[in-house]
Order: structure tokens, then C-alpha cells, then sequence
């Protein structure tokens, strides 16, 4: 394997990790202030699908993101209002966002564009370009030519798309506003104990729906990346379980940031091999593709089982808020 | 004193949010510029208006029972299977290699073999989460998504690489021998017009029979005492002295064995032979169904005939109706979900203020001067 | 600065649902003085307080801040206006440190690290002058409860806090360290506070209010000056008739050893709960363990129930050791050995509180022959048992079909008391028998206790209660950092010398 092929995968990493950075952090927010979050998955769905369908339908890939952005929304406020407002049980809260998004992101579609429930494919303009950064190779040929440095300039870090880089961007921003600042503070104490911030005098509900906004708008950036940079449209299915992954990395960071970044890419890279190779031959054994999948839900299991450290999540999650008495 | 009468809780509310649930679904279909009546008229008929139609409700509503019952015993324990979906692929695996391997005489004794594997095989999937929650702290939750997953990537492992028939493309199993054919509708109710290419076989009254059975355990023995009383409070059973990694194993076993039924239905009866995805949803259709049914067997078998109708109907509907697509059900699933479990709260309160300020105006009528 | 009052409660009423929490109360404290609320569980003492913090919403009435009527819709108006309340439990972010505890919910602007130099510095400054030290950078859990409580009274003092309430400070704390917050709250008073401290314990009242208030199913009943009355008029005033401190009961005749616990050990969560706890207890005798909560007490009584293991040590029953350590150590073989146990906290532990009456009847004797028939459970014979049960220990309403959670708390303690002693056990093991019970269950309960030791049964009384311990054990063992500290006798001792044990001080040292 050349320095080349290794730069290709890790490239292919970066792109396939950052839906499930965004989805991860979206994750982490709202984890962080006491709501469970297994939508993921359903709000990047329906974020994929109507990033993609008004981005194929006004020809503009900014304005497709906001109708992402927005959908993800609206799937996140129905989930505060089940699982805030009503005190209702999150994880059901999520399971249904999840089907409730598979379901309608398809149903729309099949009256929209009649394709099946998928959209038409997008066209270049439709779809975030990849940014050249100055001075970046972009011909296979040239940059076969470069040295070491240069090629992991132009393949690794030129040639992503805008959501990668912000996506990267956000683990920092994510990072100093919990640890940083007053609403940080604030929103990792509502996860804690949410007595505390109550009695201090701080809404506890407009702490906990401004954890599933920022939550929703991740989630919807995540979904649009699936759409209109990953792939050129919206197929059924298309997120493909990635919400999970990013649930699963999240546990694997321990509701952190940086560890976050870190699990991402591990997981990404999983991605990234299992698509370049079918079968991975280690010495006499063949490692079959399906294991690549599974891979990163098997060491989920294992984080979970406590073999490697243990977890502890934010400690008032998933528990509706009730004054006592 | 009661905040609201019973049959309120158990009859009023699931009903209140179903309705809730089928008005938004309406209100899809008529956003997306179709008739929400005609919509309606066209499932009804095509689930209950032929035998065909009839068939294919209470094959679907088949599996929902055993998906729903799994999901409906371990909510009694308290604790969430969202694994269904994969301890049901196991089960079908189960049937699939005891099948396969013996050369069965008759298919009673296939389906006595074909009924322990499937358990066998589904309750071991279910048996992992439940060690991991019961001994590591394991969220269930988390490691039964996860299972789906494991599940999902390992049949499909087993079906292109060790059991597809040699020579054919696709991933499936060789089929069964027609000695192990389960009687199907044909056979023992062809005088109420059912066909031999209906879905519907003998698994039906095994669904039943499981109904029964899980009522009896749930309120009539001590198992199922432990199981309840471990599903309100932990601290509570252990000072009884219950022992709660015994409860969950215990719970989860039965519940992922309920799940793995399932195949019986599906590949014995009605596939005779293993299929990829052939559980297609139904364990997640499950948890709509436990929820709807307040988790129990009388409840779970009207949700799961509801579902059964919506899945056949909604077959009926992409034929009739080609701009709604048949994800419609999945839509309408999602919002029994999330109006029977998750959104309960937004329906039982005002429920609860209709009957408190009913109550009190009764207590003002009978008391004789309200001003003293 | 006006002669007006600090706060003028004017007709407050309060109903959650149907039931009237408080009733038309009026209440006026002067400032800088020490104000006592007195009253029973669920007298509305807490509902009082909550909505003077802002918690919840009175229905009617008006408050009045230092002469100035004052609307107080939230916590945050309540701090507005100057009042800090220190909850029963604290309101503690445990993983946070001090001074972000201190801080949240009363930053300077949107960046932290602002704040916390400014809190850092003015903690410093709070704790001197007031004798509050505590480490602003330690994180909570580290704390011991007495710390994590001086944090809550720092927490109201940052937010300059000038009437201060205390909901039943002293629950957790050892007696000297109750005695250091009284120091504490004598010289907020010093400086100009006005506290308001809400207790069930008469003698505190006594010791450091200038005066009290009573509270009596949700009114206020009395407020006189704390000089002028005794503990005994304000029992009376809290339950509306003569209430006998005293329980009768007459000399025990200790019989041969029931239970015998030597070098009882148990480690839980990595710290070390009981170390080396031994005693004996005979038939027809209580022995009582006094305690501040949390010196192992829950533990032993957990691990006698089988609830949790042991780490060490050993335990008999008539000579007969019991499994403390392996799998036959529940409350299954427990039961079946005869010993009945009472738990400290029923909601939690002794009911399943959604279950039905006669479901709870059976809970842990579920495995009773007389309540199944082949596999399955007997519920009519269970029903049967209960309606019985709920006659002879006047449970009300004697509804075998009510849910545990809709009797009072009274009433769910006689169930619990009825299914736990009706059986004679030859060993009953009592956690906190009377917590959040009133006083004619109170009596109740304690007549039952006395009852099952003249039958000659052995029995194992922990209580928070000093004044319960003192009047119904024949000898009182003192626990303290999971040791026993000593052994008295009732008669041979008083609150003041247990209260040394019960903080650790034995006599050499004392």
C-alpha cells in the first residue's frame, strides 16, 4: 500500500466521517442537557431529502440546506414537545421521529418527483462543490507527482466540501461553548441535575429546547451533506443507519468533543476501508465485508459492556424534569 | 383516590391517540393532494373486503402479534426491546438451518424442531443485551439497536457466502422440503373462500395460543408477579427478594423467543425457505403494537390486526392510488408511536381534568349545603 | 430602612387538584430575627416556602418584601427580591465544582472565566466573614453533606440573599455540625439576615428562633415568641390535642439470643459502610440504633434483609449462621427463616406504589403456599388475606383494590407493617418505622413494635428519631462511620450524651 493509497483513504475517512461528526455533536448537545436523542438518524433523513428537493427544485444548494436545516427542526421541536413539554419517554420520542421521517421523506418524494421516492439527481450547481485550497493539486497525475507534504496537502485537506470544513469547525466551537461560557455551563448543568439550574432561577425547559435546536440544526447540516455533497440526491434510506453510528460515537467519546472527533473518524475510516475493499484478507483468515459494517456496532457493544473504561452518561438523561413537591 | 376511572385509562386514552394518529395521517394524505376518505375506503377493502384480502391482514397481523407480545413482556420488566427486528432474523435463521438439515417425515414434528430453534436462536440474540444490562449496566436500548445491526450484517454474511443455493444470484436459502410445508388457510379454512396462494397458515393459532399464555404469565403466576413488580421499582423487588439479573434474562429470553416466532409465520409458512430481510419491519411495528395495546395480549391483538389491515390495505393502495406511496404506513406507525407513547401525556391530561372536573361537580350535587 | 416587616404573607391559599396544601395563611417576620416553622408531614410547611421562592404559584393571596408588595412568579423574582432558599435536598450540580455551583444561574456576562475569578475572590471574603470555609475549586460529591450544605448557604449569600430559608437543615447532619450551623445562622442574624427555618424538631426550634409559627393541615394555627412556650404546647399545637411524648411500655424480659452479628463488614461503590459492626439481640427486647443518616445504618439493615452483600463478618440466627455473602443471601431465604423487615423507605422499597393493596400484601411472600395453588398465584385467597389485614391494623379505606400510591403515608406504612409483623417474625428488623407518617399512625406503629417484643420476638429498630429511639428501645447502640460507637441503656442515658456518640466522640475523648 503507497503513501498515496493511504492519503486516498483517509481522505475518503474525512468525507464519510463528517455526517457522523455533525450528527454526533447534535447528539452531544442534546445528550449533554438530559434528552436521550436516538432521532438522529430520522432528522438527517428528512434533512437529506429536503435539502435535496429544494435544492434540485430552486437550483440552489445554500437554499436547500436551509430547508434541511428546517426540516430537522421541526422533527426536533416535535421531539421537545414529547419529550420536554409533555414529559413523554424519549426513546420512544425517537423511534418514532425515526419512522416518521423514513416514512414521510419517501412519501413526499413519491408525489413530488415520481421516482420512486427518490429525487431526480442533482446537478453540479445543485450540490456543494468541493473547495481547492490555494495552491492544491487537483489532477490525480499532479499530485502523484508531489512529495509527501504536498500530497497529503491536496488530497487530505484540500478538496472537501464547505459543510467538511465547518463541520470540523464545530467540534472546537462545540468545545468552548459547553466548557466557556454561561450557556454552557448552564446546559451541562440541566443534564446533571436539573433541580439545580430550576432553583437557581433558569428555565430548565428553554435550556433543554435550546440543546434540541442546536441539535436539529446539526443534524439538518449532517442531513444536507448526505444529499447534495456525499451523493448527488436523495434515496430512500440514504442515512443508512449512520445516526446510529454517530449515537454509538458518541458513547464511544464519553459526551466529549474532541473524543467525538476522534470516534468519528475511527468509525468513518471503518466506512472508508469496507467501501475500497470487499474482503480484507489478515494473514489465513478473510475478513468478509459484513464485519467491516458491523464493526462499528460491535465495539459499541464492547464500550458498553464497560471492557474499555466505562461510560457514564450526563446523569439526569432521559428523565423528564418535575418539580418536586 | 383515582385520578380517572380505569376502563379510561385502558380503553379512552389508546383510542383517543390512535384516532389522533389516523386524523394526521389523514391530513398526509390530503396535504400531499389526495383524498384522505377515498384513501381509507380503498384499505379497508383491500384488507377486509375479499378473502385474499382477509388472508394477507391476518398473515401480517400474525407477526405483529408475536413482535408486538415481545415487545409488550419486556415493557413489563421495564425494559425497552427495540431488538426485535433482529432477534427475528435469528429466529428465521433458527428455522432455516433445522430445516435444512434434517430430513423431516412430517411437518408437525418440522414445526415442533423449527419452533425450539427459532426461539432457540432469537432468545440467544436477545440473551446478550440482557446479560450486558443485567451485569455491565448496558443500556438495553442502545445494545438491542446495535444487535439489529449485528444481526442485519451477519444473515446477510450467511446467505451470500454459506447458505446461498450454489449457481443462484440471490441471497437466499435453498427451500425447504414440501414435507415440512405448514397446512396454510387452503387447508383448513378453504370453505371461507381462502385460496392456496394465501399467506395465512396454521402459525396463527400459535400466535393465540401465545397470547394466552403471556397473559397467564404476566397476571396469574409469580414469575410474572416478579416481572411486574421489577418493571415499577428495582429496590422495591430486590428488598422482596427477587433477583433482577435473573428478571431480565428471564424477561428478555421470553421476549426475544416471542420475536423469533415470528419466523415461524414468515419462513416456514409462508416463504418455505430463508429470505434476506424477510422480517421487513415487523419488529419495529412491534413496539407500535405493544404501545397501542397497553402491553396487553387482548390489546396487542387488535393492534396488531390493525396494523395487519394497515399493512395489506396500504399493498392495495400503491395499486389504486400510485401517488401515495406504500412508506404511508410506515408515516402511520410512526405516529401511533408517538401519539400512544411518546405524546400519552399531551391526551391523559386533559382526559384526567375532564374527569376531575366531572367528579367534582358530582361531589358538589351530593353534598347537601355547599355553603357550609 | 422602614420598621416593616421582611415578609408579610397575607392570605395565601394553595390546591394541587383537590387537595389544599395552604389555607388563607398570614405571616409576618421582622427582620434580622430567626422565624421557626413548625408542623407535621404534608402540614403545608414546604408548599409555604416553595411559593415564597417562586417554585410554585400561589392561588391567592399577597406577599409583601420589606413593606413593598411583591409578585414572585419564579425563583428568579424570589432572588430578585433578596430571598435564598436552602432545600431539604440540595439543589447541587455534583460533578461541578464549588464556585461553578455557586455561580450558575448568577454570572457576571456570557464568558465564564470572568465570573469565576470574581466568585473565587468573593467567596473568600463570604467565608471569612461568616465561617463558611469550604475549597472553591473541590468538586461537590467530595464533600461531606455538612460542606455541601455550607455551599447552598454560600450560594444564597453570593446572590445577596437577605432572608434566608432553611427547609429541615438539621436531617443530615451530626449534631455538632448542626450545632455549627445554628453558629452559622446566629451570626447571619447578627449581620442583618432574616432566616426562616422549617423543622419538625421541637428542640431546635427552642435553641435558635426567636418565633414560631405552627402549621396544622395546611394553616397556620399560632405564631407566638419562642420564650414564651414550651415543646409540649407546641406538639399540641401541631397535632390539635395532648400528644403523649412518652410511649408506655413496661421492662423487658430478655429471653435467649436471637440474632448475632460479629464483625459485620460491607463495602459498597469502593467505600467502606460498616466496619466490624458486632451485637446480640435477645427475645422480647428492641434494640435501638441512633445515628445521623448515612453511618451505615442502611446498609445494615440491608445487608440483615439480604437486600445487599456482605464483605466480611459473620451472622446467626438462633445459633444457625446466615448466608450474608452468597447466592442465598435475599430477602427469599430472609423470609424464610422468620425474620420480617420493615424497610427504611416504603415508596421506594417496601411498596410497589402503582400495584394494588393486595398485590402489595403479597409482595415478597408471593412464594407463600397459601397464596398460590399449583402455578399459578391464588389472588382471591390473596384479597381475602388483605381485607382481613386491613381490618385488624386499620389501614383507611380498607380497599384491597385502591393502588399503594393513593393511601396516605400512614396508611401505606400499616399496610407494610401488617404484611411485615402479622407473621410473628422471630427476628423484625424497623427502618425509620414512622418517616413521614402522622402522629395517630405514629402511635399506632409503636404500639405494634412493643406488642411483637412482649410475644418474646427480637427486634432491630433504626431510626433517625432520637426521641423515637430513646422511647421505645430496651438498649440503644450508636452508630457512627459504620461503628458502633457504644452501648446505653434508656434509662442510664439523654439526647445530649448520645448526640456525643452519635458524632463520634466516645467518653476519653469527650
Amino acid at each position: 500500500m503507497d503513501f498515496l493509497t493511504i492519503l486516498q483513504i483517509l481522505d475518503s475517512t474525512v468525507r464519510l466521517a463528517t455526517p457522523l461528526l455533525l450528527a454526533c455533536l447534535a447528539g452531544l448537545w442534546s445528550e449533554r442537557a438530559g434528552i436521550f436523542d436516538i432521532g438522529l438518524e430520522g432528522k438527517m433523513l428528512i434533512a437529506a431529502f429536503f435539502a435535496a428537493a429544494i435544492a434540485y427544485t430552486s437550483g440552489l444548494v445554500w437554499v436547500g440546506l436551509l430547508a434541511g436545516i428546517a426540516a430537522s427542526i421541526v422533527l426536533a421541536l416535535l421531539h421537545g414537545l414529547a419529550s420536554i413539554t409533555f414529559r413523554g419517554n424519549q426513546l420512544i420520542s425517537g423511534v418514532a421521529i425515526n419512522f416518521l421521517a423514513a416514512g414521510l421523506a419517501v412519501v413526499i418524494a413519491q408525489t413530488w418527483f415520481a421516482q420512486g421516492g427518490r429525487t431526480p439527481q442533482l446537478s453540479s450547481d445543485a450540490r456543494f462543490a468541493n473547495i481547492e485550497l490555494p495552491g492544491a493539486a487537483t489532477r490525480i497525475r499532479d499530485i502523484a507527482q508531489q512529495g509527501p507534504l504536498g500530497q497529503t496537502y491536496s488530497e487530505l485537506i484540500s478538496g472537501h466540501s464547505i459543510l467538511v470544513y465547518l463541520a470540523l469547525a464545530c467540534v472546537p466551537l462545540t468545545w468552548w461553548l459547553l466548557y466557556r461560557t454561561r450557556f454552557g455551563l448552564r446546559l451541562r448543568a440541566v443534564g446533571e441535575n436539573p433541580a439545580a439550574v430550576d432553583t437557581a432561577g433558569i428555565s430548565v425547559v428553554g435550556l433543554r429546547f435550546a440543546a434540541v435546536l442546536i441539535a436539529g440544526v446539526l443534524c439538518g447540516i449532517a442531513g444536507a451533506y448526505l444529499s447534495t455533497a456525499l451523493s448527488s440526491g436523495f434515496v430512500k434510506d440514504m442515512s443508512a443507519g449512520r445516526g446510529f453510528i454517530a449515537l454509538a460515537a458518541l458513547i464511544f467519546a464519553k459526551w466529549r468533543p474532541w473524543y467525538a472527533l476522534s470516534a468519528c473518524l475511527l468509525f468513518g475510516f471503518f466506512d472508508a476501508v469496507g467501501n475500497r475493499y470487499q474482503n480484507i484478507q489478515l494473514g489465513e483468515f478473510i475478513v468478509p465485508v459484513q464485519f467491516m459494517q458491523a464493526l462499528p456496532y460491535i465495539l459499541v457493544v464492547i464500550v458498553l459492556a464497560g471492557l474499555v473504561g466505562k461510560a457514564i452518561p450526563p446523569r439526569a438523561g432521559g428523565e423528564p424534569y418535575v418539580k418536586e413537591r | 383516590m383515582d385520578k380517572m376511572p380505569k376502563w379510561a385509562d385502558v380503553v379512552l386514552i389508546p383510542l383517543i391517540s390512535v384516532i389522533l394518529a389516523l386524523l394526521v395521517s389523514g391530513l398526509v394524505v390530503a396535504i400531499i393532494g389526495e383524498s384522505p376518505w377515498r384513501a381509507m375506503q380503498v384499505m379497508v377493502k383491500g384488507a377486509f373486503g375479499s378473502a385474499y384480502g382477509w388472508g394477507y391482514t391476518l398473515y401480517y397481523a400474525t407477526n405483529f402479534i408475536f413482535t408486538g407480545l415481545a415487545v409488550a413482556v419486556a415493557f413489563h420488566a421495564r425494559l425497552f426491546n427495540i431488538g426485535g427486528e433482529g432477534q427475528a432474523a435469528l429466529g428465521g435463521l433458527g428455522v432455516a438451518v433445522i430445516l435444512l438439515a434434517v430430513d423431516w417425515p412430517h411437518w408437525t414434528l418440522a414445526l415442533a424442531a423449527a419452533m425450539g430453534f427459532s426461539m432457540l436462536f432469537a432468545a440467544t440474540w436477545a440473551a446478550i443485551p440482557a446479560y450486558l444490562q443485567a451485569k455491565r449496566g448496558s443500556h438495553i436500548v442502545i445494545t438491542t439497536i446495535m444487535f439489529n445491526y449485528i444481526a442485519s450484517a451477519l444473515l446477510v454474511y450467511l446467505l451470500v457466502n454459506v447458505l446461498r443455493v450454489e449457481g443462484s444470484m440471490a441471497p437466499e436459502s435453498a427451500s425447504f422440503a414440501a414435507a415440512t410445508h405448514l397446512p396454510s388457510a387452503a387447508d383448513f379454512a378453504g370453505g371461507l373462500g381462502f385460496r392456496g396462494s394465501t399467506p395465512l397458515n396454521i402459525s396463527i393459532f400459535l400466535a393465540l395460543i401465545a397470547c394466552v399464555l403471556v397473559w397467564l404469565l404476566i397476571w396469574r403466576t409469580r414469575l410474572g408477579y416478579e416481572i411486574r413488580a421489577f418493571g415499577h421499582s428495582e429496590t422495591a423487588a430486590v428488598y422482596a427478594g427477587i433477583n433482577p439479573t435473573k428478571i431480565i434474562m428471564i424477561t428478555m429470553l421470553i421476549s426475544g423467543a416471542l420475536a423469533g416466532m415470528m419466523a415461524i409465520n414468515v419462513v416456514m409458512g409462508e416463504a418455505e425457505r430463508l429470505v434476506l430481510d424477510f422480517v421487513e419491519g415487523a419488529g419495529f411495528v412491534g413496539i407500535a403494537v405493544a404501545l397501542m395495546g397497553r402491553s396487553h395480549p387482548v390489546g396487542v391483538v387488535l393492534a396488531a390486526l390493525l396494523f395487519g389491515a394497515l399493512y395489506q390495505g396500504g399493498a392495495e393502495l400503491q395499486f389504486e392510488m400510485p401517488a401515495i406511496s406504500r412508506e404511508m404506513i410506515v408515516v402511520i406507525q410512526a405516529l401511533v408511536i408517538l401519539f400512544t407513547g411518546a405524546l400519552d401525556n399531551m391526551v391523559r391530561m386533559p382526559v384526567q381534568k375532564l374527569f376531575l372536573a366531572l367528579k367534582r361537580r358530582r361531589d358538589d350535587a351530593a353534598r347537601p349545603n355547599p355553603t357550609e | 430602612m422602614t420598621d416593616a416587616p421582611a415578609i408579610e404573607l397575607r392570605g395565601i391559599s394553595k390546591a394541587f387538584g383537590p387537595v389544599q396544601a395552604n389555607k388563607d395563611i398570614a405571616m409576618s417576620v421582622a427582620r434580622g430575627t430567626i422565624h421557626g416553622i413548625v408542623g407535621e408531614n404534608g402540614a403545608g410547611k414546604s408548599t409555604l416556602m416553595s411559593i415564597l421562592y417562586g417554585f410554585y404559584k400561589a392561588d391567592r393571596g399577597e406577599i409583601f418584601i420589606n413593606g413593598k408588595a411583591t409578585a414572585i412568579p419564579d425563583s428568579q423574582a424570589a432572588i430578585r427580591a433578596g430571598i435564598g432558599m436552602v432545600h431539604q435536598h440540595f439543589k447541587l450540580v455534583e460533578n461541578f465544582t464549588v464556585v461553578e455551583n455557586v455561580i450558575l444561574g448568577a454570572e457576571d456576562g456570557a464568558m465564564l472565566r470572568p465570573s469565576i475569578a470574581k466568585a473565587r475572590r468573593l467567596l473568600t471574603e463570604l467565608s471569612e466573614e461568616y465561617g463558611l470555609k469550604v475549597d472553591p475549586d473541590a468538586i461537590i460529591e467530595d464533600l461531606s453533606v455538612g460542606h455541601q450544605q455550607r455551599v447552598e448557604i454560600l450560594k444564597q449569600l453570593y446572590r445577596h440573599a437577605d432572608i434566608l430559608i432553611l427547609d429541615e437543615p438539621t436531617g443530615v447532619l451530626t449534631p455538632s455540625e448542626a450545632d455549627q450551623l445554628f453558629l452559622i445562622l446566629e451570626r447571619l442574624r447578627a449581620e442583618g439576615k432574616t432566616i426562616i427555618l422549617i423543622t419538625h424538631k421541637l428542640r431546635e426550634i427552642m435553641e435558635i428562633t426567636d418565633t414560631v409559627s405552627v402549621m396544622r393541615r395546611g394553616e397556620m394555627t399560632n405564631t407566638v415568641k419562642t420564650a414564651d412556650t414550651s415543646p409540649a404546647a407546641l406538639a399540641e399545637m401541631m397535632v390539635g390535642r395532648k400528644v403523649l411524648l412518652q410511649v408506655d411500655k413496661t421492662q423487658a424480659q430478655p429471653g435467649e439470643v436471637v440474632l448475632s452479628v460479629r464483625d459485620l463488614r460491607v463495602t459498597r461503590g469502593g467505600v467502606t459502610r460498616l466496619k466490624g459492626v458486632s451485637f446480640d439481640i435477645r427475645r422480647g427486647e428492641i434494640l435501638g440504633i441512633a445515628g445521623v443518616a448515612g453511618n451505615g445504618q442502611t446498609e445494615l439493615l440491608e445487608v440483615l434483609g439480604g437486600m445487599i452483600a456482605a464483605s466480611g463478618g459473620s451472622v446467626s440466627l438462633f445459633g444457625q449462621p446466615l448466608d450474608i455473602t452468597g447466592t442465598a443471601a435475599n430477602g427469599q431465604t430472609r423470609r424464610a427463616r422468620g425474620i420480617g423487615h420493615v424497610p427504611e423507605d416504603r415508596q421506594t422499597e417496601g411498596l410497589i406504589m402503582p400495584f394494588e393493596a393486595w398485590e402489595n400484601v403479597a409482595f415478597g411472600y408471593h412464594f407463600d403456599p397459601k397464596y398460590n395453588s399449583g402455578p399459578l398465584m391464588d389472588n382471591a385467597a390473596i384479597r381475602a388475606d388483605c381485607a382481613d389485614k386491613m381490618a385488624r391494623y386499620d389501614v383507611r379505606p380498607p380497599n384491597p383494590r385502591l393502588p399503594a400510591r393513593n393511601f396516605s403515608g400512614g396508611n401505606q406504612q400499616k399496610i407494610v407493617v401488617a404484611r411485615e409483623m402479622d407473621r410473628a417474625p422471630d427476628l423484625l428488623l424497623v427502618g425509620q418505622p414512622t418517616r413521614g407518617v402522622d402522629i395517630g399512625a405514629i402511635e399506632f406503629i409503636h404500639k405494634q413494635i412493643i406488642a411483637l417484643r412482649d410475644q418474646g420476638k427480637a427486634i432491630l429498630l433504626v431510626s433517625v428519631e432520637l426521641d423515637e429511639i430513646m422511647g421505645l428501645s430496651d438498649r440503644i447502640a450508636v452508630m457512627f462511620d459504620g461503628q458502633i460507637m457504644g452501648e446505653r441503656l434508656p434509662q442510664d442515658t439523654d439526647q445530649n450524651a448520645l448526640g456525643l456518640l452519635m458524632a463520634g466522640v466516645t467518653e476519653g475523648a469527650a
